[in-house]
């Protein structure tokens, strides 16, 4: 089991693998850059239909993109259902003697489209990409250093920390502990939460001495042998099209 | 032996929190040395090899290596290079998005360029028969996959000697048969902590056991010897209960 990963697509080569990962890294940021200054209903509604194209065409495992979906809509669903009660302005409809003010509608629904065309393309675009070929597209997009060290680590070793909190979790429940609302719970989770922490400080040092032992100076290197292709540009320059078109409509 | 030895400890002891963990241990390597280092759990085997590299400091003693007597961290950063340690968990070892730039992390550190260093990478792998491997993610292995890979990241610097921590440890049979017969191939000297019988059997040629703080040398032997004995065998179900075997190697009594 594993969190930090590609997410599941039923072909295991799609579309987007013919593009430098730079490449949609820059189109996902384009992307999230125009739709946050769009507002108008008409534009939005068009971008969140490309989004479900984009979507769509990638061909997702529906079951692991819907449980990711869910994290985030949870929140956005929560967002919505109150922004039209506490935003005020001319009353639409009362429930329970609050009211909903028009000015509260629309801006959920500008919301809603603006935080889903996002998500969307983010997922499609960067969330089919291996940690890794992030990683490496990162770096080479000029993120400092130690932040995609940072960011490779992490998913290198998230996997293996994980293994480690089900194995404690697993030598728990053989233990016949279950969740109870009690002291010996929370103390239990705290010993579970504490020892992780340990043994992942113990993994760094060894993990440092290891580095050492391979004559480890301070420096990291990463080796990346993509090449940006003519490809490339031109879909860059399509995306930049489409998203210039979008404003034109959005502010003449 | 005239030749100068290629690692010697002399009297050194170690010990942290007041507790002395061994004392007045002399070990020497030698050119073409597959040394056992044996010893129960705790008795200080990993960290006598980590010390070797100065990765723990000693309270006291001497360490000479490759010619020069090793006292500062600076001095222990060429033995470290000299003699690669191959740790007891691959997941320690094994740090770098993919494969082949896990394997080329050390000959980088040694100043190489990054075509010098990819094609070491690529010769090591393909020496140990991991060509096919050099693109994946190191997360993505499994584990006797890992333990040939952090194996390859070492090796790639050229060391003169191997450290090698419990190599065998966690392997299923067929990924220690193959681990075995790497190490059996590779000419530099080594020293194995385990406590697997049949990599000590394979490869050492002395050994040596840390026992209550101190360490002694080791008889290896072998002798014929021949007794009679009953024993599981585990067959898969469907295979014929009663069935003969070899009596030059063995003599069963099937329960």
């Amino acid at each position: 089991m594993s969190s930090l990963t590609r997410l599941e697509t039923k072909d295991e080569f799609i579309w987007l693998d013919r593009f430098d990962p730079r490449a949609r890294i820059l189109a996902a940021i384009m992307i999230a850059l125009v739709v946050i200054f769009l507002s108008g209903i008409t534009t939005l509604v068009a971008g969140f239909v490309a989004a479900l194209f984009l979507v769509l065409s990638i061909g997702f495992d529906y079951q692991t993109l819907i449980k990711r979906l869910l994290a985030f809509e949870g929140f956005v669903l929560l967002l919505i259902g109150f922004l039209p009660f506490t935003v005020s302005g001319d009353s639409l409809f009362v429930v329970f003697g609050w009211t909903a003010s028009e000015q509260g509608v629309d801006r959920a629904v500008v919301i809603f489209l603006r935080s889903n065309i996002i998500v969307l393309s983010m997922l499609s675009l960067l969330g089919t990409l291996e940690p890794e070929e992030l990683g490496h597209g990162m770096s080479r997009l000029g993120v400092p250093q130690k932040f995609a060290h940072l960011f490779l680590m992490t998913a290198r070793y998230l996997d293996v920390l994980l293994d480690e909190y089900q194995r404690l979790r697993l030598a728990m429940k053989a233990r016949a502990f279950h969740a109870r609302t009690d002291l010996h719970t929370w103390r239990s989770y705290g010993w579970l939460i504490g020892m992780l922490l340990v043994r992942s400080m113990e993994r760094s040092q060894r993990v440092v001495k290891a580095m050492k032992c391979r004559g480890f100076q301070g420096q990291f290197y990463l080796l990346d042998d993509r090449v940006w292709r003519a490809g490339d540009s031109l879909a860059m320059g399509c995306l930049a099209l489409v998203l210039l078109f979008l404003c034109l409509v959005e502010f003449l | 032996m005239t030749q100068a030895p290629l690692i010697k400890l002399d009297k050194v002891s170690f010990g942290y929190l007041n507790r002395n963990v061994f004392e007045n241990v002399n070990l020497e390597l030698h050119r073409g040395e597959r040394l056992a280092l044996l010893g129960g759990n705790g008795a200080g085997k990993s960290t006598l090899l980590q010390l070797i590299v100065g990765l723990n400091k000693r309270s006291s003693g001497g360490i000479y290596a490759f010619g020069k007597d090793r006292s500062e961290e600076r001095d222990f950063i060429e033995v470290r290079t000299k003699a690669g340690m191959v740790f007891q968990d691959s997941d320690d070892q094994l740090f770098c998005p993919s494969v082949l730039e896990d394997v080329a992390f050390g000959p980088l550190n040694l100043g190489m360029t990054k075509q010098e260093a990819i094609d070491r990478s690529l010769q090591t792998l393909e020496s140990l028969g991991l060509s096919e491997l050099a693109n994946r993610i190191t997360h993505k292995l499994s584990g006797g996959q890992k333990r040939l890979v952090a194996l390859a990241t070492v090796l790639a610097m050229k060391p003169e000697v191997l450290l090698l921590d419990e190599p065998t440890n966690g392997l299923d049979d067929s990924a220690e048969l193959r681990l075995i017969e790497l190490l059996e191939s590779l000419d530099q000297a080594m020293i194995l902590v385990s406590h697997d019988q049949k990599l000590i059997e394979r490869l050492a040629t002395r050994a040596v056991i840390l026992t209550d703080g101190t360490l002694v040398e080791a008889v290896l032997h072998k002798h014929p010897h021949h007794h009679e004995h009953s024993h599981v065998h585990i067959h898969a179900k469907g295979s014929e209960q009663h069935h003969a075997h070899d009596p030059e190697l063995e003599v069963h009594n099937d329960l």
